[in-house]
Formats: structure tokens, sequence, C-alpha cells
């Protein structure tokens, strides 16, 4: 398998327009990163893509800062970086956590944000995260930028609103009011893919995203309406285990994955109840 | 390609894309990096970048140009004798990979730090608490050599330590 890898073409631009002008004049290529999850499919031949853009290099894609009121996380933030990061901690410690039960210290050393959201897929750590944050994604091609809300970003089953010559830039996440509440439910705290993992934000107009439980990360308003116009958390449960999607899978069964989403909605309730709209 | 392994200048030709682990291994000469799983799941085969742990499975070669790499041959020091003593190590393929994780600890690591470093290092042997306890509160817990910009000067900290 190594010989396999040996023989794939990797171009190495320099900064963010010439890797944009790669996409556009030299695709399809398949930009990698941290590649904490491009290269488990290349190694196992799951992957026949066989040029590859590497975005390593390109600064314009790093760091982590304050616009004005907005949080600005560059998409080659590692879960390392986020952890240390005293700025999320301020503003989204939600994100601190979900950074911090991802994979292990190995795989948070490398692998990026804009790798999770990219990714696409339903179990990503940290997209309950931005879904509750209704952080943007902002994206870029050599015909300039456009933001896309997350709540639209995702079409389908490891789809994305994103065309072939586009690359995540950055994702900017707004002030978030009110307490946050963060959980991973997988087989063991490292290493685990989520059976399913949330995200929730407690104010007047509480904000609920799951992932793991249909086939995109999902935000809940049903659920939160409930809770919005102060119906009970029984009430709220048995919305929430309709307005979910899950499926049986090697992790998990739908069924416990329906119970589990109910309880951690009235463990999320509980938790945070009497720190509304702090 | 130049970079830095184990404190000494080298300059490697092999493919971009090639893994990390298999340069080392195969043009490099370096087979204490193990391979368990090939998919980032087992820590067999850690290494640190630039003083962080990583997956030498997952990284492209490419990804190394100017950096450190530090591999169980550039430990200072060789399987302490808690590992051996705690039965901290038996069948061993894990062992290199535990080491290096563990060496980007600091000096007497809690049981709780070393654990949370180890988290992504499967050890079917032991069980772990011969690991915890033998690298939980160490004095020497390994530390990487220091990096030396000139490979004679690499050489002379070698020979002092």
């Amino acid at each position: 398998m190594a010989t396999a890898l040996s023989r794939l073409a990797l171009l190495q631009p320099r900064s963010l327009i010439e890797a944009l002008r790669l996409l556009r004049d030299e695709g399809p290529l398949v930009p990698l990163a941290g590649c904490t999850d491009l290269y488990v499919g290349l190694h196992f031949g799951t992957i026949p893509e066989k040029r590859f853009l590497d975005l390593s290099g390109l600064s314009a894609l790093r760091g982590i800062r304050l616009r004005s009121d907005t949080l600005v996380i560059g998409a080659l933030a590692t879960y390392t970086e986020l952890i240390r990061s005293p700025l999320v901690r301020r503003r989204l410690p939600i994100l601190v956590e979900a950074a911090r039960q991802v994979g292990s210290p190995q795989i948070q050393n490398r692998g990026t944000i804009g790798g999770n959201v990219a990714n696409a897929s339903p179990a990503g750590d940290t997209l309950p995260v931005l879904a509750t944050a209704e952080a943007v994604i902002v994206i870029r091609s050599v015909d300039g930028e456009r933001r896309v809300p997350f709540d639209s970003f995702y079409t389908g089953y490891r789809r994305t609103a994103m065309r072939r010559d586009e690359l995540i830039v950055a994702i900017e996440v707004p002030p978030v009011e009110g307490r946050q509440w963060f959980r991973k439910v997988g087989t063991r705290a490292a290493q685990a893919i989520s059976k399913i993992v949330i995200a929730a934000v407690r104010a007047p107009l509480p904000r609920i995203a799951l992932g793991s439980v249909a086939p995109t990360v999902v935000r809940v308003p049903c659920t939160e309406a409930v809770l919005a116009r102060g119906g009970t958390i029984t009430e709220a449960q048995a919305t929430l285990m309709d307005e979910i999607q899950p499926i049986d899978d090697v992790r998990s069964t739908a069924e416990y994955r329906r119970r589990v989403s109910a309880n951690l909605l009235a463990q999320f309730w509980s938790e945070t109840a009497g720190r509304a709209g702090r | 390609m130049r970079f830095s392994l184990n404190g000494l200048r080298v300059d490697v030709e092999a493919p971009p894309l090639k893994r990390l682990l298999d340069v080392l291994r195969e043009d490099c000469s370096l087979t204490g990096t193990k391979e368990g799983c090939g998919e980032g799941e087992c820590g067999a085969c850690t290494v640190l970048v630039d003083g962080s742990p990583v997956n030498a499975c997952l990284v492209p070669f490419a990804h190394v140009r100017g950096r450190r790499v530090t591999t169980i041959e550039g430990l200072r020091r060789r399987l302490p004798e808690a590992l051996v003593r705690e039965g901290g190590s038996q069948c061993g393929i894990c062992t290199p990979g535990v080491m290096m994780a563990a060496a980007a600890l600091g000096p007497r690591p809690s049981a709780a730090r070393v654990r949370e470093a180890l988290a992504g290092n499967l050890c079917r042997c032991t069980g772990y608490s011969g690991i915890v306890r033998a690298l939980a509160g160490a004095r020497a817990v390994p530390r990487p050599r220091v990096h030396a910009a000139a490979p004679r000067a690499a050489r002379k900290r070698t020979v002092r330590s």
C-alpha cells in the first residue's frame, strides 16, 4: 500500500490564490491538510483520486482571531490549537470540549476544523457546536468569496454546498448568548466515532443540534420551539424522538440513539437550569 | 527533501505522499517506529514532529519538510527500568509509540495526564496499569534530544548525554 501512495501526485501551492487557480485550472484535485481522514481511505484503497492539493502551507488559512465581535477560525486550525486558544475557550467553550474529545492527542495535533467541516460526516464532533453557534462557513474560489450559513452548508449525506473549485478558508462564529452545553456519547472516551453527539445553548430561544442521528448534523427546530414556549421536558423529548431520523449501523441502533438523544436533552435541560440567558 | 531527524540534518528523496512511517522504516532504516493499524487508531507509529506526537501512518512525507522529526531511536534514554519493573511492556509492539506519546509530557506527570497523553495508544497486553504506574511521577520521563542546527553540534550533544 505504501507504493500505491507513492504514485500519487501532490501540488503544493505557496499562496491561497495559487491554490484556487490550481483548483480551477488543474482540477479535479482533492485538497488535503491534516490527512487524519484522507490517509485512512488512501491507505486502504477506498479513495480513487490520484491528484491532491496541499493546503498545509497556506498561511492565509491559519490563525484564530476576533474581528469586531466575530470569532474567526482559520480552516487550518487544528484541534490542539482550538483547545489551547484562550479566545475559543472564552467565546465558544463547547468547541474546546468537542476538540478535546476528537480522536487522540496525535489526531488532535494534525486534524483541522476545516477538514472536519469539509469531510461532511454526520458524526463530525465539532459540527453540532458550529450548528448551535450558527457559524458561517467562509468559502473562496477564484471568482470571490461567499459566506454560507451552517444551516444550508450540508445538502445531504456527505454532500455540501461547495463546488469543486472552492476551498473553505475560515469559519466565523458570532457571539453566542446563553449557557453552552456539549456531550459526546461513544464506546470510549478517546478514538471513538460518536454514537450520538449533541451541542446546545440555553437561552430564551434554546438551540440544539445533534450528530449521528440523521444523514447530516441537524438542528431540531420543533424541539427547540417546544422548550422556547415553556413546554415540559417530557413533551420536548417526545418531539425530539420524532424529529430525528437515526439509523442502525455498526456503531449503534436507531432505537438506542432515539432513547439516548432524549436522555441527553433532559440532561442538558436540568444541568443548565436557572442559568438561562447568562 | 531536507528535514531534521533525531537532531541531525538529513536529505531524503522519497515521494511526497509516501507515509512518513514508510519513509522512516524503508528510506531511513529506522525500524523502531512500528506499524499497527495503519489508520491512526493504535498509536504504535507515534513520532514527534516539532515536539508534538503524531501518527506517522497519517503524515505525508511532504509535511515534514524543514521540520524536526524525533523517533524512538532519538530518545535520549532507552526503555526506562520502571516500564520493565511494572510490567508496562510485554509483547512490545506498542512500546515505542507509548514512549513517544509520553515524551511530550513534562517531568513527574500525574497519572491522569499520562492517561490523557496515552489515550491514542492501544496496548493489548498490559491493561495499561503497568504503563501508567511506570510513567506517572517518573523523574526522568524520556525527553527528545535537543535539536541542534549542525550535525556536528548534535553529535556532541549526544555524546555528552
